[in-house]
Formats: C-alpha cells, sequence, structure tokens
C-alpha cells in the first residue's frame, strides 16, 4: 500500500547498505566487493559485520567487476558497488564480456546515479546507465523508489540466478510503500486509476510523479502514476493498458531521455499500441553541480513539470 | 603433439605450456568440468582459445571430430571461449586484459571455501599493456594469492609488431616482482624445464607467482615463426601444404 511518509526520508543506498548487511551476514555465500566509496555507498555497513567476506578492491573497478566475475564462477554471490557512473561506465566491457556473456551471478548495485547526485557535477552524474545495461543481453535491470522497494530489491535479486544491475540515489526521498505492500520482478506498481494521463517514474522521480498526482486531482485532473521499478524485462502489459486507458503518457527520470525508462516506454508503444509519449529527464545533456531539488528543478524532473503539461 | 588444428601464431606459443598443464599439472578433478576441487585456468588471451580447444580434446573434454567446426556457424567452438559452450572451459575470455582479474576471484574464492586447487591464467605480452592487468596484479598480492599462477607468454609479437616497438612492457621480471610477484623464467617450448618450473612454483607459499615464458609465435611453423603476420590469420591450403609436421 502507498503511503507517502515526507517527513521520513531516506536514501536508496542507505536502505540498501542495511539491507545487504541484514541479508548478507546471514547467507556465507554473499561477499561484497567496493572500490574506495564503501561509505557512500553504505557497503561499509556489512563490511564492518563481515570483514572476511567484504573486498575493498581500491579504486579499480575493472578489476573489481572481474574479480566479482570469478567469484562467480566458484557459486559465491558477489554484490559489487561503485558509484554508477564507475560501475556501469568505467567497468562497461567487463560487464559486458565477464558477466553478462557468459551469465554469471554478479550483483551489480550502482548508487549516486543520475543528476541528483548534486554538488560532485556532470562527472559523478551517471545519466547514460540504464541505456547502457539494459541493451546488455541476460542483465536483469532495477530502479527502485523507496526504503520498502530497495529492501525488497536487495533481498530478491539474490534468487535471481544471473547478472542483475540495481540503480540506487544518493538523494534522500520519501517513504512511499508500507510493508505490507507486494513486490514482484517485472511487474511495475499502479498508483491510481485515473484515466486522464499516466506517468511512468522510476527511482527518484516516483515521488514527482506522486506528488503531481496530487496536486492535478485538485484540479480535477485524475492521472494514475507508475513506478516502474523493473526497467529490464519491462512490463509491457501495464504500459500498453496505460496507453488504451489514458489520454496521455508521460515518462519521467533521472536519466537521459535516451536510451533510459522513455526509450523503454517508447519501443513497448510503437510495437504494440502506437501512442506519442512525453519524456520528461535530462534532455542530451551533462548535468552540473547544484544541490538536488535544484538541479531537478533546472533540468525539469519535478512534480511541477507534470502538472505544467496540463496547463 | 602439436595439433593441426592448431594453426596461429599466439596458439601455438602455447601448445608446449597447455600440454603440461593439462597433461602433468592441473587437477582435473577426474576430468569432472567445474568439479568445485578441480584446478583452474583462465585463458585471458583468449584468441589462443584453438590451442585450448586442441588441448581440451586431447584430454578428452570435447570431441576431437568437433575440432572441425571451429569458428564456424552453430558451433560451440566459438573463434573466443565460451565456458557455457565448451566443457572444460573455465572462463569466457576474449576482451585481453580481463583475465587476471577473474583468476584472482577465483583465488579468493578458494581460500573462502577452503578448497586446496590452484589457479593458472595465462596472459600475452602485448595483454600486459591493460591497465587492468596492473590492477590485478595489486589484487594477487595484496590479497596473498599463493594459489595463483600467472603465466605470460613472452612471444615478444602482438597485432602491429613487437611489443617492445609498439608500447614497451620490460624489464618484465622487475615489474612482476615490484607488484609482489615470484618470478620465474623459463623457456614455453621446452616440456622438461616447464614441469620443473611449475613444480618448483607450487611449492612457494608466500606470494603469487608469475612465470614468464620465453615463447615464439607460430612456434613449430616454419614460415610463421615469430612473424606478427600470423597472428589471427589462418593459413591457407596451399600454406598447410607448406607445414612440416611434428618438426
Ligand atoms: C581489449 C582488447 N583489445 C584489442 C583486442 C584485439 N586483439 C586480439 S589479440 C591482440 C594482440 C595480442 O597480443 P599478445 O597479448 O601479445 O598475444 P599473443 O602474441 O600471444 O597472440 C589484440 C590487440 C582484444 N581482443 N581485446
Ligand atoms: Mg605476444
Amino acid at each position: 500500500m502507498v503511503n507517502i511518509d515526507f517527513e521520513n526520508k531516506k536514501a536508496t543506498r542507505e536502505s540498501y547498505g542495511e539491507a545487504l548487511e541484514k541479508m548478507g551476514s546471514k547467507d556465507k555465500k554473499i561477499v561484497v566487493l567496493d572500490a574506495d566509496l564503501s561509505g557512500a555507498t553504505k557497503t561499509n555497513i556489512f563490511g564492518k559485520k563481515n570483514p572476511k567476506r567484504f573486498f575493498n578492491m581500491g579504486i579499480a573497478e575493472q578489476d573489481m567487476v572481474g574479480t566479482a566475475a570469478g567469484f562467480a564462477t566458484c557459486g559465491l554471490i558477489p554484490y559489487v558497488s561503485s558509484f554508477a557512473v564507475f560501475l556501469a561506465g568505467r567497468a562497461y566491457d567487463q560487464i559486458r564480456a565477464s558477466v553478462a556473456y557468459p551469465k554469471l551471478n554478479v550483483k551489480l548495485c550502482a548508487t549516486h546515479a543520475g543528476i541528483t547526485v548534486g554538488e560532485d557535477g556532470a562527472t559523478h552524474q551517471m545519466l547514460e546507465d540504464i541505456s547502457l545495461m539494459r541493451t546488455l543481453p541476460n542483465m536483469t535491470v532495477l530502479s527502485v523508489s523507496d526504503d520498502a522497494e530497495t529492501r525488497w530489491a536487495v533481498n530478491k535479486i539474490k534468487e535471481i540466478e544471473g547478472p542483475v544491475y540495481l540503480r540506487l540515489s544518493r538523494l534522500a526521498t520519501p517513504k512511499i510503500y508500507t510493508e505490507d505492500q507486494k513486490f514482484e520482478i517485472g511487474k511495475a506498481i499502479q498508483i491510481g486509476d485515473g484515466c486522464d494521463a499516466t506517468v511512468i517514474a522510476t527511482g527518484v522521480t516516483v515521488i514527482e510523479a506522486l506528488k503531481a498526482q496530487e496536486e492535478l486531482k485538485e484540479k480535477n485532473i485524475n492521472i494514475r502514476v507508475i513506478d516502474m521499478h523493473t526497467i529490464k524485462p519491462i512490463d509491457k502489459k501495464i504500459i500498453i493498458k496505460a496507453a488504451k486507458q489514458t489520454k496521455k503518457i508521460i515518462t519521467i527520470e533521472d536519466h537521459s531521455i535516451i536510451g533510459g525508462l522513455g526509450t523503454s516506454v517508447m519501443e513497448v508503444l510503437s510495437e504494440n499500441y502506437p501512442k506519442e509519449v512525453i519524456r520528461l529527464g535530462i534532455q542530451d545533456t551533462f548535468g552540473e553541480s547544484g544541490k538536488a531539488e535544484l538541479l531537478m528543478e533546472k533540468y525539469g524532473i519535478t512534480s511541477q513539470n507534470i502538472v505544467k503539461l496540463f496547463e | 603433439m602439436r595439433p593441426n588444428q592448431v594453426i596461429h601464431g599466439g596458439s601455438l606459443s602455447l601448445v608446449e605450456i597447455l600440454t603440461v598443464l593439462y597433461f602433468n599439472q592441473m587437477n582435473l578433478a577426474n576430468r569432472t568440468p567445474k568439479h568445485p576441487n578441480r584446478d583452474r585456468l583462465v585463458l585471458s588471451k583468449g584468441h589462443a582459445a584453438p590451442a585450448l580447444y586442441a588441448t581440451l580434446a586431447e584430454r578428452g573434454f570435447i570431441p576431437r571430430a568437433s575440432l572441425k567446426t571451429l569458428r564456424k556457424i552453430d558451433s560451440n567452438l566459438q573463434g573466443h571461449p565460451d565456458m557455457n559452450k565448451v566443457a572444460g572451459v573455465d572462463m569466457t575470455s576474449g576482451s585481453l586484459g580481463q583475465g587476471l582479474s577473474v583468476a584472482n576471484g577465483m583465488a579468493i574464492a578458494g581460500k573462502l571455501d577452503e578448497r586446496e586447487y590452484r589457479v593458472y591464467c595465462i596472459v600475452g605480452d602485448g595483454e600486459l599493456q591493460e591497465g587492468q592487468i596492473w590492477e590485478a596484479c595489486m589484487t594477487s598480492y595484496h590479497y596473498k594469492l599463493n594459489n595463483l599462477c600467472l603465466i605470460v607468454d613472452n612471444n615478444n609479437l602482438q597485432i602491429d609488431g613487437p611489443v617492445d616497438k609498439v608500447m614497451n612492457i620490460y624489464p618484465l621480471k622487475n615489474k612482476f616482482e615490484s607488484f609482489g610477484f615470484k618470478v620465474f623464467e623459463v623457456d614455453g617450448h621446452n616440456i622438461e624445464e616447464l614441469v620443473e618450473t611449475f613444480e618448483k612454483s607450487k611449492k612457494f607459499k608466500k606470494k603469487p607467482v608469475a612465470i614468464i615464458a620465453k615463447t615464439v609465435k607460430g612456434k613449430g611453423v616454419s614460415f610463421m615463426e615469430n612473424s606478427s603476420a600470423w597472428h589471427g590469420k589462418a593459413p591457407s591450403a596451399q600454406d598447410m601444404a607448406r607445414i612440416e609436421w611434428g618438426k
């Protein structure tokens, strides 16, 4: 169930670190690798409790991914973390050749995705990772939006036999779901059943879509929100249904409009139920330094950017 | 033994090394692929797949007849080794520079699981130009991987010419020593010397070992020897007729 708790904000990277410690401390097959960012990715929580199964590989992401692949060939389940840009970007070929192609059981858990990294600026704001990862065969791609969803994902991906990319954020965002919410890989969550429009969101933009939903309700505009936590395999059914039942399809993501969620939705619709898609996201440009909230405004991925589409 | 199917330079420099490993040194767990206690080999220079396939065929992992399908459509014998398609291949490879990291992961896993296996990793000398190799060397030493054996196929050739002309990698021994490896140098075509060196290296328990094997690219085929022209090119029927096998 959705019960937004605006007072209680938490970044998905924190939920990740805590859930990983909880799950991994009990399971001897779990090993965790980081590349000198364990304080920021929160893998240090696991590391402190399980020093023998925690590997700080130094600032060497390519080696880290290769080492994880080696672990996986021996039946261990490596969770590998760094910032999204250094994992999906710096180690792309290692992920491609040594993880995705051999279908090894490596869980790539990338924090600090998107422009909401904030002050570090463009070099650290990964806007292309969904695009890079979803194009790899054998890869499952998740992008989570709140605490409960992240805890579910951390545990669930262990059961998937094969490579997974889990996209996590630095920005603290409200808790969205209550404990009884059910999640399923490949099944998006629909919130509300308004027919005036559908807003499909993922990660930190889900809360923006929900805020817009509230605001528009006051103007008698009823929209439905879809939390697309699984980017691949994407929930085609829910997208096609939304296209049939609602007037507008809008996507919103903290990622380039090229190759990410918006493109994924367009791919599904153009093949199944051609319909215009309005893509909110980073418009084929690099980011810059600044407070995350202000960057979201400047680059057009807030609830207000959704609301404006109905003026 | 120099199987007819091994017909390109980067494979020919490895024939003796692979033969000694698979027929003399490695614990193949009764030739049970994927056995948890088996020794493992990562052929980081995956373009030498023909040499690995021929060795696996001679050792009974794959049918000899399958060698004829090498690189052909629908064959399991891909241009570069695929662990999910070929019994006995411990790791997929093909993109140079990645194998030592994987071998490290296998070696650390062996320690975590308290298994006795050894992990071998074969890299090309041109491949040493990849930065990831040196990242991985730090890891081998940092985690004191005395169950790891790195083998450098030092034929001094890469695609565009001699390694020291394209991008100098020397001095090799000092480099590996300063990265924390115990280094052995060996004639990579001398079976007795190889056996002796592998035996010695196994007894060394303090740090990872690197074996620099001096080799000749195209070894055994007179017109291919020491020629980068034959790096990836397969000989034509006419060329094949010129080969004096078994020399
Ligand atoms: C990352 C990467 N870059 C380029 C290549 C193309 N390539 C294949 S073999 C080779 C030369 C390898 O030379 P060396 O490592 O000395 O191998 P050998 O001489 O033993 O064949 C190159 C550049 C590749 N496979 N992977
Ligand atoms: Mg060479």
